[in-house]
C-alpha cells in the first residue's frame, strides 16, 4: 500500500505504519521525523527525504529510502536492515547494537559511534562511499566498512576515525596510510581471511546496489580493531 | 511595623450570608444585624459587606470602588481609568460619621464601560479587560485600591467592627438579592481598609474564615496566570483561585470546590459513581497546588447566586438554614435567628461539600 | 619506605585479649586487610590497603576490633592540608587523575541545614497524622493547560502519562554494573512495596526485573547501553540522563574490572573493558536537538511513558531547566554536586556544580516567572539525608526526590567511598560472586521498605505540624521555611524568609 504523507506529521503517519502489515510506500515524505521509530517486521520504502532518526530503535523489517537521509538514522536500532540509496547525515547508527544499515552514498560525522555488539547480534554498516570525522567513535562491537567506491583525491575517511573504540572491527577500502588512528587501536592489512569475512557482509550490499563484488574484494583493505595490550583505561589513581 | 500587603497577615473572623432564590429584595439592614450577635469572632480591625443587585439602574456598568489616600491619588487615578473605560457616572459612596469608625480614606464609586478600542488591542475579553486594570491599579497606583469591581454588586469595608461599617456605608439605604459579611479578627495588622473582606474581583467576592496552611503554595501558583496577591490573605489568594478556575478554565462551581477542597484520595478510590471517581481524580492530578488545606469556611458571592464551602476536614463551623425563598449561611447558628428568628432545620454542611444556591435565572 | 609512601589514613587496632584468632575479619575483608602468619599465629594487618568500611569490624564476633584515624600525620596546615599534599603525592608517582567515589565530602554549606521547618499554633491547627487522614501521594507529569469538555460539556478526563508515587520519595539511577544484580534486586522489590519507583541507571536491565516494570524507570544515557524496544517497553517512565551531579559535564566510567559476565551482556561490550558514557549524546549538541530525543523515545513507545530528563545543577541550571520544560519532556530532575557516584575524577566532583537546594529554588521560581511550572514536574537529588530533607526540598518547590546514597547506607553501605575498586565488601557496589552472594536481597529490600516507611511517617509529622493533610499543599509552600544564618542573597535565592521575620 502507499502512504501520501504530504500532509501528515510524524506522529500521524508512525500511527499509520503501525497498522500496516504489508509492503507499503511512503510518497511525498519532507523531513518527518522517527519515521519507523520502535517498530518491527515492517517493509518500508520511502521517497522523498525522512526526517532525523529514522528508524530509531528499529526491531527489525527493512525500510528502504530512494535518496539522501538526515542525521541519526538508525539511532539506537536494534533489528532489521536500512537502505540509502543516497547519502547519510550525522551520527548514523548510534548505538546501534543489531541489525545493518546500508548506505551508497557517503556518510556524515560520526557514524557507527558506540556501536555495540554480544555473540550473535553483532550490527553492520556498510557505507558505500566516504565517512565522516570521527567514524566508529567509542565503538564497542559490529562492523563498520567503508568502501569509498568513487576514490577521489580526499581521504576515505575524515579525522580521528575510532577515537574511544575498544571493541568491534572496522573495515577500509585503502591502505589508509594518509589516516591518523589513536594509539589505542591497532591497524594492519587486511588478510585472506579477512576478506572472506568481509566476502560475508558484502554480498547483499552488491547484490543490492548492483555492484561487482569481485572487483571490490580486489582492491587492498585495511582492518582496525582495538589494541587489547593497550586499552583505554591508563589513567585513573585511586583517590 | 509593616504595612499589609508587605506581611502575610493571618485572621480569625466571622462570617455571614442571605440570599433570595425568588431574587426579591433584602434589604441591607438585615445582614448588619447578623453579625451583632457574633461580635467577640471579630476584634474591630475590619468588617465589611457584599450586595448583589444594589445597583439595578447601572446594572449593565462595572461599579469600580476604590480607597484614595488623598484627592491627588483620586486625580492620578482618574487619568488612568479614562485611558481604558468611558465614566458614566462617579460620585462619592455616602457614608455617615460615626466615632467607632475613624481615619477614613476618600471613597468613590465609578460607574465604567470598557473601552472598546483599547480592549480590542489588549486582545482581551471584556472580563479579562476588567480584571487586569484592576490588577494595575491596585499594584501600580500608589493611593489608589479598587475594592469592588463587579457589574450590580458593590463590596463596602472599613476598619472597624462590621455592625458599625455597616451603618457607616448606610447599607439599609441599599436593596439586594444577596449579601455577604465579614467581621476581621487579623492577628498582626493596625487594620487596614483595603484589608478587610469581602474580598472581590469581578462579580466574584469572598468572606472567609480560617487560616489556610497551603497559602503559599497556593500563592504561588496563581501568581503565574497574572495574578498578583497584594495583601498576601487567605481570602485575597481564594477569590483568585476560584475566578481562574471558574472563569478562565470554565469550571462548574461544584468542580471548583472539588479543586480546592479536593475528595481524600481513599475517598475517590471508594466513590461508588465510577464517572465523579474519574472526574475527581482528574481534577486532583491537574491542580495539585490549588488544593486548599488548613481550617476554612468561605462563602463566595458571585451574579446570581452564592456559594458556601468548608475546608475537607471541617475544621470551621458553618451553619445554614432556609425559609421560603431565603438561605442563610454563617459561622454560628445565632447569625441567622439574629436575620430570622423564625428558621428551623440549621444544618451544617460536611467539608468539603459545596453549598451552591442560586437564583432562579442565575442558574451558573 | 620511599619517597611514595604515604602513611596510611588508618590504624587498625586489634584487642589482642578479645581476639581468638577465629580469622572471620580475614575471610571478610576483600581488600586484604588482615591476614593470619601459621608461623608465629598471629593475626596481621596491612592497614594501608584499609578503607574503612567497617566489615571487620561489625562481623567481628567479639568486638575486637577497631579502624582508627591514624595519628600520625604531616605538620598540621590550613591551606597545605595533608589530603592536599597526599593527592599530590599519588599523582606525582602515577601521573594519574585521581578518581573518587560517591558523593562530595568537601565543607560546602548544606542549605537543607540551614533552613528551619514550621509549625501552627493557634491561628490554625496541627494535625495529628496517626488519627486524622493524612496524604503523601504525588502524581509527576505534565498538566494540561485546557479542560476538554464533551457534547455534554463532561470533563474529558484526559492526561498526559503520569508516574504515581505513593509518597515524593524515588530510588535515583545506579546502574546495573556500579552496582551488583542483588542491590538491583532489592531496590526493584523494595519500589514495587512501597509504591514508588527505581531507577535502572545506564547500565540497561536484566531480564529478571522485568516484573518490576511498572516500578521501574529506564534510563537513555549516552553510551545507550542496554537500550532496545523490551527494555524501553519495560519501565513505566524513561529517563534521559543529560547530566549527574557528582560529575557535571563529564561522563559515565564504569571500570573494565566490573564488566563481567551478566554486565558485559546487557551492555553489550565486552568484557573487561571499561564502559565510557561520554559527555555529551552525540546527538545532542543543543536544545532542539534533546527535543528530537524526547520524541524519539515518545514515538517508540507510542507516547504511553512521561520522559524524564536528568541533569546536574550547574551555574546556569534555571536557563536549562526552562529550555527543558519546553522540549517535550515530563519531568526534569535536577542533581545536586553533593550527589553520589560510583566513580568520579576527584577535582570534578569535589569542585564542579552546585548544591540543589538552590538549583531547585532558583528553577523552580524561574519556571514560574515564566508560567511554565505546570508544564513539567520537578525532581530533586543530590544528597537527601532524611525527611527533613524531603520536606524542606518540597516546600521549596520540587514534585518528589531521589535518593540513592540513603538507599545504599540502609542496605549496609558504610559510605567508605571505594566503589571504583569493585571490592565492596557489603556486597552492594561490586561484580565480584563471592561478595555479591554477601548482600541478601530480601533482608536489603526490607531495610529499604523500613527506612522508606519511617521516612514517610516523619513526613506526614512535620505536614501535621504544618497543619497540611496533603502534600500538595506543601509543594512550593516556602512559607512553610525559614532560613538560619543565611546572607540576604541566600534568602533571596532560596526564596525564604529569616527566623524571626
Amino acid at each position: 500500500m502507499t502512504i501520501d504523507a504530504k500532509k501528515l506529521n510524524y506522529r500521524t503517519l508512525n500511527e499509520k505504519l503501525r497498522c500496516v502489515d504489508e509492503e507499503c510506500t511512503i510518497t511525498s515524505c519532507m523531513g518527518q521525523r522517527f519515521i519507523a521509530s520502535g517498530m518491527s517486521n515492517k517493509s518500508i520504502t520511502i521517497e522523498g527525504i525522512p526526517g532525523n532518526a529514522l528508524g530509531s530503535y528499529f526491531n527489525g523489517g527493512t525500510i528502504t529510502v530512494h535518496g539522501n537521509a538526515q542525521d541519526a538514522v538508525g539511532d539506537t536500532m536494534n533489528d532489521g536492515t536500512i537502505i540509502i540509496h543516497g547519502n547519510i547525515g550525522d551520527a548514523a547508527g548510534y548505538a546501534m547494537r543489531g541489525g545493518k544499515i546500508y548506505v551508497k552514498g557517503n556518510a556524515g560525522y560520526r557514524a557507527g559511534i558506540h556501536m555495540k555488539a554480544y555473540k550473535e547480534k553483532v550490527p553492520l554498516m556498510i557505507i558505500g562511499g566516504r565517512a565522516g570525522s570521527f567514524l566508529g567513535e567509542y565503538q564497542s562491537g559490529g562492523v563498520i566498512v567503508v568502501l569509498d567506491l568513487k576514490r577521489k583525491e580526499k581521504k576515505c575517511v575524515g579525522f580521528f576515525p575510532c577515537t574511544g573504540m575498544h571493541g568491534g572491527k572496522m573495515f577500509l577500502r585503502s591502505r589508509c596510510e594518509d589516516v591518523v588512528f589513536p594509539s589505542q587501536v591497532v591497524k594492519r592489512n587486511a588478510t585472506d581471511e579477512d576478506k572472506m569475512e568481509l566476502r560475508g557482509y558484502l554480498k547483499e550490499y552488491c547484490d543490492l546496489f548492483a555492484l561487482d563484488l569481485d572487483e571490490i574484494l580486489s582492491s587492498e583493505f585495511t582492518v582496525v580493531t582495538p589494541d587489547s595490550k593497550n586499552p583505554y583505561r591508563q589513567m585513573y589513581v585511586a583517590n | 511595623m509593616k504595612k499589609e500587603g508587605e506581611i502575610r497577615i493571618p485572621s480569625g473572623c466571622a462570617i455571614a450570608a442571605v440570599i433570595s432564590k425568588e431574587k426579591k429584595n433584602i434589604s441591607g439592614d438585615l445582614i448588619i444585624k447578623s453579625m451583632v450577635p457574633m461580635h467577640d469572632r471579630s476584634n474591630g480591625l475590619g468588617g465589611g459587606f457584599a450586595g448583589y443587585g444594589i445597583y439595578p439602574e447601572y446594572k449593565d456598568f462595572y461599579a469600580m470602588h476604590l480607597f484614595f489616600n488623598n484627592r491627588d491619588s483620586r486625580k492620578a487615578c482618574e487619568v488612568f481609568i479614562k485611558e481604558y473605560f468611558e465614566i458614566v457616572k462617579s460620585e462619592i459612596i455616602p457614608t455617615r460619621k460615626l466615632p467607632s469608625i475613624t481615619d477614613e480614606p476618600v471613597i468613590w464609586r465609578y460607574f465604567l464601560h470598557p473601552m472598546r478600542s483599547m480592549m480590542l488591542s489588549l486582545q482581551l475579553d471584556e472580563k479579562s479587560f476588567v480584571a487586569r486594570a484592576v490588577m494595575k491599579i491596585n499594584t501600580e497606583l500608589d493611593g489608589a485600591y479598587v475594592f469592588s469591581s463587579g457589574k450590580n454588586m458593590g463590596t463596602f469595608k472599613a476598619v472597624g467592627y462590621p455592625e458599625d461599617v455597616g451603618r457607616f456605608y448606610r447599607l439599609e439605604e441599599y436593596e439586594g438579592y444577596s449579601w455577604t459579611a465579614h467581621g476581621r479578627y487579623p492577628t498582626n495588622t493596625p487594620g487596614w481598609w483595603g484589608g478587610a473582606h469581602p474580598f472581590s474581583l469581578l462579580d466574584y467576592s469572598v468572606v472567609h474564615n480560617g487560616e489556610i496552611s497551603s497559602y503559599d503554595a497556593n500563592r504561588r501558583f496563581i501568581e503565574m496566570y497574572g495574578y498578583k496577591c497584594t495583601l498576601q490573605t487567605d481570602t485575597e489568594v481564594i477569590t483568585y483561585i476560584l475566578d481562574y478556575l471558574i472563569r478562565v478554565k470554565g469550571l462548574t462551581l461544584k468542580e471548583a470546590a472539588n479543586v480546592i477542597a479536593a475528595p481524600f484520595w481513599s475517598t475517590i478510590k471508594n466513590e461508588k459513581d465510577r464517572r465523579e471517581s474519574e472526574v475527581h481524580a482528574y481534577l486532583r492530578k491537574i491542580f495539585p497546588s490549588l488544593l486548599i488545606t488548613g481550617p476554612f469556611s468561605i462563602v463566595l458571592g458571585f451574579e446570581g447566586g452564592i456559594m458556601a464551602l468548608n475546608d475537607r476536614l471541617k475544621l470551621r463551623s458553618m451553619v445554614v438554614g432556609e425559609k421560603l425563598d431565603r438561605v442563610y449561611i454563617a459561622s454560628e447558628e445565632v447569625a441567622i435567628k439574629a436575620m430570622d428568628k423564625s428558621v428551623e432545620d440549621i444544618w451544617s454542611p460536611a467539608g468539603g461539600q459545596p453549598v451552591i444556591v442560586c437564583v432562579e435565572e442565575g442558574q451558573k | 619506605m620511599s619517597i611514595d609512601f604515604i602513611s596510611p589514613e588508618y590504624d587498625v587496632i586489634r584487642n589482642e585479649d578479645r581476639c581468638t584468632k577465629c580469622r572471620i575479619c580475614v575471610q571478610q575483608c576483600a581488600n586484604g586487610v588482615h591476614f593470619f602468619d601459621e608461623k608465629r599465629n598471629v593475626l596481621i594487618s596491612d592497614e594501608t590497603k584499609c578503607v574503612n568500611c567497617q566489615r571487620c569490624v561489625s562481623f567481628c564476633p567479639v568486638r575486637a576490633l577497631k579502624i582508627v584515624k591514624n595519628p600520625n600525620g604531616l605538620k598540621a596546615n590550613f591551606n597545605w592540608c595533608s589530603d592536599s599534599i597526599n593527592e599530590i603525592f599519588k599523582q606525582a608517582s602515577s601521573g594519574g587523575v585521581l578518581l573518587s567515589s560517591m558523593g562530595n565530602p568537601k565543607k560546602f554549606p548544606v542549605y537543607f541545614d540551614r533552613i528551619l521547618i514550621n509549625a501552627s499554633q493557634v491561628t490554625n491547627p496541627p494535625i495529628d497524622p496517626l488519627r486524622e487522614p493524612m496524604e503523601t501521594k504525588v502524581f509527576l507529569g505534565k498538566k494540561p493547560s485546557e479542560i476538554e469538555r464533551d457534547r455534554d460539556g463532561k470533563i474529558k478526563c484526559k492526561l498526559e502519562p503520569q508516574i504515581e508515587l505513593s509518597m515524593p520519595v524515588m530510588f535515583s539511577a545506579m546502574s546495573f554494573g556500579s552496582i551488583s544484580y542483588n542491590a538491583h534486586a532489592a531496590l526493584a522489590k523494595a519500589a514495587s512495596e512501597l509504591g514508588i519507583l527505581y531507577n535502572t541507571g545506564e547500565g540497561g536491565l536484566h531480564e529478571d526485573f522485568y516484573v518490576y516494570g511498572k516500578n521501574t524507570i529506564v534510563q537513555v544515557a549516552s553510551g545507550r547501553f542496554g537500550v532496545h524496544e523490551d527494555y524501553l517497553e519495560a519501565g513505566a517512565a524513561i529517563e534521559i540522563k543529560m547530566g549527574q551531579g557528582a560529575k557535571p559535564g563529564i561522563g559515565g566510567h564504569l571500570p573494565g574490572m566490573k564488566v563481567v559476565g551478566e554486565i558485559s551482556r546487557t551492555r553489550m561490550i565486552p568484557e573487561g573493558s571499561d564502559a565510557i558514557s561520554p559527555a555529551p549524546h552525540h546527538d545532542i549538541y543543543s536544545i532542539e536537538d534533546l527535543r528530537q530525543l524526547v520524541f524519539s523515545l515518545k514515538e517508540a513507545t507510542g507516547y504511553k511513558k512521561p520522559i524524564i530528563v536528568k541533569v546536574a545543577a550547574v551555574h546556569n541550571i534555571a536557563a536549562i531547566a526552562s529550555g527543558i520544560a519546553r522540549s517535550g519532556a515530563d519531568i526534569i530532575a535536577i542533581d545536586g554536586f553533593r550527589g553520589g557516584t560510583g566513580a568520579a575524577p576527584t577535582r570534578i566532583r569535589d569542585n564542579v556544580g552546585i548544591p540543589v537546594e538552590l538549583a531547585l529554588a532558583s528553577v523552580d521560581q524561574h519556571l514560574r516567572d515564566e508560567g511554565i511550572r505546570n508544564n513539567i514536574s520537578l525532581v530533586v537529588g543530590g544528597s537527601i539525608r532524611s525527611s527533613a530533607d524531603v520536606v524542606k526540598a518540597i516546600a521549596l518547590g520540587a514534585d518528589a526526590v531521589y535518593i540513592a546514597t540513603a538507599a545504599l547506607i540502609a542496605m549496609g553501605c558504610h559510605l567508605c567511598r571505594s566503589c571504583q575498586s569493585g571490592r565492596c565488601n557489603w556486597g552492594i557496589a561490586t561484580q565480584r560472586p563471592e561478595l555479591v552472594a554477601r548482600l541478601d536481597p530480601e533482608v536489603a529490600k526490607t531495610r529499604l521498605v523500613n527506612l522508606m516507611t519511617a521516612w514517610r511517617h516523619e513526613i506526614k509529622e512535620m505536614m501535621g505540624g504544618m497543619g497540611i493533610n496533603s502534600i500538595e499543599a506543601l509543594k512550593g509552600n516556602r512559607l512553610m521555611l525559614r532560613g538560619i544564618g543565611l546572607s540576604e542573597k541566600e534568602l533571596e535565592i532560596l526564596g525564604i524568609s529569616h527566623a524571626g521575620e
